[in-house]
């Protein structure tokens, strides 16, 4: 995917990236904007905030919701918190990873979703749980899955 | 609203918006926790079902935060008489605002019963008879979006009254006074942490609260920024003022994208309402709060490795001392307490100390949150006194085991905590006890398992958790962990030996004993913890190859019960890979080279017909 670099430059003006800037929030808003953080991105935020690109490569790769490449429409995050792990999580996963034919940390071909796991995400009492996007959904077994799952299939045509 | 200029004026707003004529029905809807059961359908359901009837001026609908009866969700309270109704779905709207609203009438189906007999009101449902909600009095009630509400349940009160008539020194005093304990996990007094931190030489200082929740099976601070952030920033503003510190941050997980929202929407409020920024409420202080996004590392709970992160930095611990209250963000004095300690700030400034202090137990002070889940009846979040028994946490209030099953352990302080086996259900619960028996209060997870949980699974679960999450940074976390989550997967899939469980507790040791940071140091708990408890169930995997719960998979396989399978087919359609075959009405039969024992069969089935062994 082809990133202008006139594109990356204005949002990091719009963002007033400066040596004073918050580094991972501007990380997150450049992701936010591009859908993931495009190598000339990262070297105009070095220049701009002197901050040298090997320390901000540091960065990008210690946390888990930074990426480099880009990924599927719809990220899908599979909670594996003890109270889902305890209610079948593993089920939910794999039901996911049959549906899709991905594995974990993967996009589907047609770019319309991406796989991850996450530690929590606080809705125990709805285990198991997934997201995608920013939508909860709970109390699922395999067959809610390929359920959900089909009705984005569906959206997307 | 317009900028408030004096505690005076902030009492005589309070006022006005008290006198303001109030609807006489409130559907208090939870729309945060309960979102992912569609809770704004039914919110949005009800309201169309208000405007059709005309009756916006009698029945108003608020949209709150969670009502902590979550296994009830979609949760709706209707107010004045408390009823209280659970499993709401948008269809359910009209009948609700034609009958228990306009009519007042009882719709009993939605009731939660206790043997088939529908109690309608909130008060008179046992998960709530045994709380005592003093930090979540305001979660379920107000609109998490509206200062008003806020407001007209007394915030900001405490706050005006430390900045207009008390001395730093004061509040400290009261807080000290309070017993109040971190509710992050350590349990480390707070009052002597802002002490530390007040004394420090340097400026400017920092406070921070730590909202990254990363304990998996604990959501009470979640709960706290989406239900009520006024209550969190109205602690901030105190401990700041406590301290000397004009800037705040509220670290939160990227995970809660609602907390992130209702955190923002507080914070620019308060800022509209002159109750943060320059001279707030007149009183001569000024005080600001920023958000900072975190980026899914579990480690930045930690209160180095948050500072890194707020740094910009890789989220890395570091050694202390020097502890933050010396040399913290950016190399100056902070004081980091997490989202529930914060919140317990303004009830102590309300009541004073000495009243706060004469709830809970002789070391640990005021009331505590869990989060109750896992095999648990009433999963939600509880609060009770420090001091509670887990058989109230988890009988009274939670309702115990379902279907029939036995308890076995409550898991506590994830990661860094351990299971108490069931013979502690009578210990009362605060942060010594619960150490002495090999656990952590931690942030107040509490996941219940019963005897289909094995706990060498367990065990591994969680060190596969801190083995993903270890930083790398020191060699006992980032290599000990990783050799002890494979003799554990060696245990579990049938490969173990005896002496596989001497190795693991002399690795536990060493990993406790030399890691740098608390990460390190506790992520052996939960497999030091089940050996000691739960010995037995080790032997069982690594000598006769045997799990007696029928989870671990290497050692398993499934069974239909011919006498007690009635072919009603349910597992036949339940299981994902059609290993089940079967006329209807005739007992099935699971292919075992098919069967990936996922056990969704077991679970499905009514009538206890598959069995693992």
């Amino acid at each position: 995917m082809p990133t202008p670099a006139a594109e990356v430059r204005r949002l990091l003006v719009d963002l007033q990236v400066s040596a004073h800037s918050n580094l991972i929030g501007v990380l997150q808003e450049v992701q936010e904007r591009f859908g993931y953080l495009p190598a000339p991105a990262l070297v105009e935020i070095s220049r701009r905030a002197r901050i040298p690109l090997s320390r901000i490569w540091g960065v990008v790769t210690f946390y888990a919701q930074f990426y480099t490449e880009p990924r599927g429409r719809h990220t899908i995050r599979c909670c594996r918190g003890t109270a889902c792990h305890v209610k079948g999580a593993a089920r939910v996963l794999d039901a996911v990873k049959r549906e899709l034919a991905i594995a974990e940390g993967e996009s589907t071909p047609d770019l319309l979703f991406y796989l991850e796991t996450v530690a929590c995400l606080g809705t125990c009492f709805l285990a198991p749980v997934m997201m995608i996007g920013n939508t909860y959904y709970g109390l699922l077994n395999p067959q809610k899955v390929a359920r959900i799952l089909r009705s984005y299939r569906t959206d997307a045509r | 609203m317009r900028a408030l200029t004096s505690v005076e004026d902030l009492e005589r707003v309070r006022a006005e918006l008290l006198s303001r004529p109030a609807p006489e029905t409130a559907i208090r809807v939870c729309s945060t926790g309960c979102r992912a059961l569609g809770a704004l359908e039914v919110c949005d359901a009800l309201e169309a079902e208000i405007a059709k009837r005309g009756a916006g001026e009698q029945v108003r609908v608020i949209r709150t935060g969670c009502h902590g009866l979550c296994a009830g969700a979609v949760v709706v309270l209707i107010d004045p008489q408390g009823i209280f109704y659970q499993r709401v779905s948008p269809e359910d709207a009209a009948e609700i605002v034609e009958e228990t609203c306009l009519h007042g009438r009882i719709i009993p189906r939605l009731c939660w019963s206790a043997d088939g007999e529908p109690a309608p009101l909130q008060r008179d449902l046992p998960f709530y008879q045994h709380q005592t909600r003093v930090v979540l009095r305001n979660c379920g009630v107000i609109d998490p979006r509206s200062l008003e509400q806020a407001l007209a349940r007394g915030a900001y009160s405490a706050a005006a009254r430390a900045l207009s008539g008390t001395s730093p020194e004061q509040v400290i005093e009261e807080v000290l006074t309070s017993g109040l304990r971190g509710r992050g996990g350590a349990g480390f007094p707070t009052g002597r942490k802002w002490q530390f931190a007040r004394a420090a030489p340097g400026q400017p200082k920092y406070v921070i609260c730590n909202a990254d929740e990363g304990d998996p099976g604990a959501f009470m601070d979640r709960a706290l920024l989406e239900g009520d952030p006024h209550l969190v920033i109205e602690g901030m503003i105190i401990g700041a003022y406590a301290i000397g510190s004009h800037q705040g941050f509220i670290y939160v997980r990227a995970e809660y994208p609602i907390a992130i929202e209702h955190t923002e929407i507080a914070l620019a409020q308060a800022r509209e309402a002159g109750l943060l920024g320059e001279n707030i409420l007149g009183a001569g202080f000024s005080f600001d709060i920023e958000v900072r996004k975190g980026a899914g590392a579990f480690v930045c709970g930690e209160e180095t490795a948050l500072i890194a992160s707020i740094e910009g930095r890789r989220g890395m611990p570091r050694a202390r001392p020097p502890f933050p209250a010396a040399s913290g963000l950016w190399g100056k004095p902070t004081n980091i307490n997490n989202v529930e300690t914060w919140a317990n700030v303004p009830r102590i400034m309300e009541q004073g100390g000495e009243t706060y202090a004469t709830i809970g137990s002789p070391g640990s002070k005021g009331t505590k949150i869990f989060a109750l889940a896992g095999r648990v009846r009433n999963t939600g979040l509880v609060e009770v006194p420090m001091g509670a028994t887990l058989r109230q946490i988890i009988f009274d209030i939670g309702g115990g085991i379902p279907r029939g099953r036995r308890f076995k352990a409550a898991q506590m302080g994830g990661p860094s905590g351990g299971c108490v086996p069931a013979r502690y259900l009578d210990l009362p619960i605060d942060y010594d006890s619960v150490k002495e028996v090999g656990a952590i209060m931690g942030s107040g997870g509490l996941i219940v398992m019963d005897e289909a949980t094995c706990m060498v699974d367990i065990a591994r679960f969680f060190t596969d958790f801190v083995q993903q999450e270890s930083c790398g940074k020191c060699a006992p976390c980032r290599i000990g962990t990783r050799r002890m989550l494979e003799i554990l997967a060696r245990i579990t899939s049938g490969q173990g030996e005896a002496a596989d469980i001497d190795r693991l507790q002399r690795l536990g040791h060493m990993i406790a004993d030399t890691s740098l940071c608390g990460l390190g140091q506790t992520a052996p708990n939960p497999v030091l913890s089940t050996i000691h408890h739960f010995g037995d169930e080790y032997e069982a995997h690594a000598a006769a190859r045997r799990c007696q719960a029928g989870v671990c998979q290497a050692l398993i396989g499934y069974r239909v019960l011919e006498d007690r399978c009635t072919g009603c087919g349910l597992c036949l359609k339940a299981c994902p890979v059609g290993a089940i075959t079967g006329e209807e009405k005739q007992p099935h039969t699971i292919l075992a080279a098919v069967c990936i024992k996922c056990g969704t069969c077991r679970d499905r089935c009514r009538f206890d017909a598959i069995i693992v062994e």
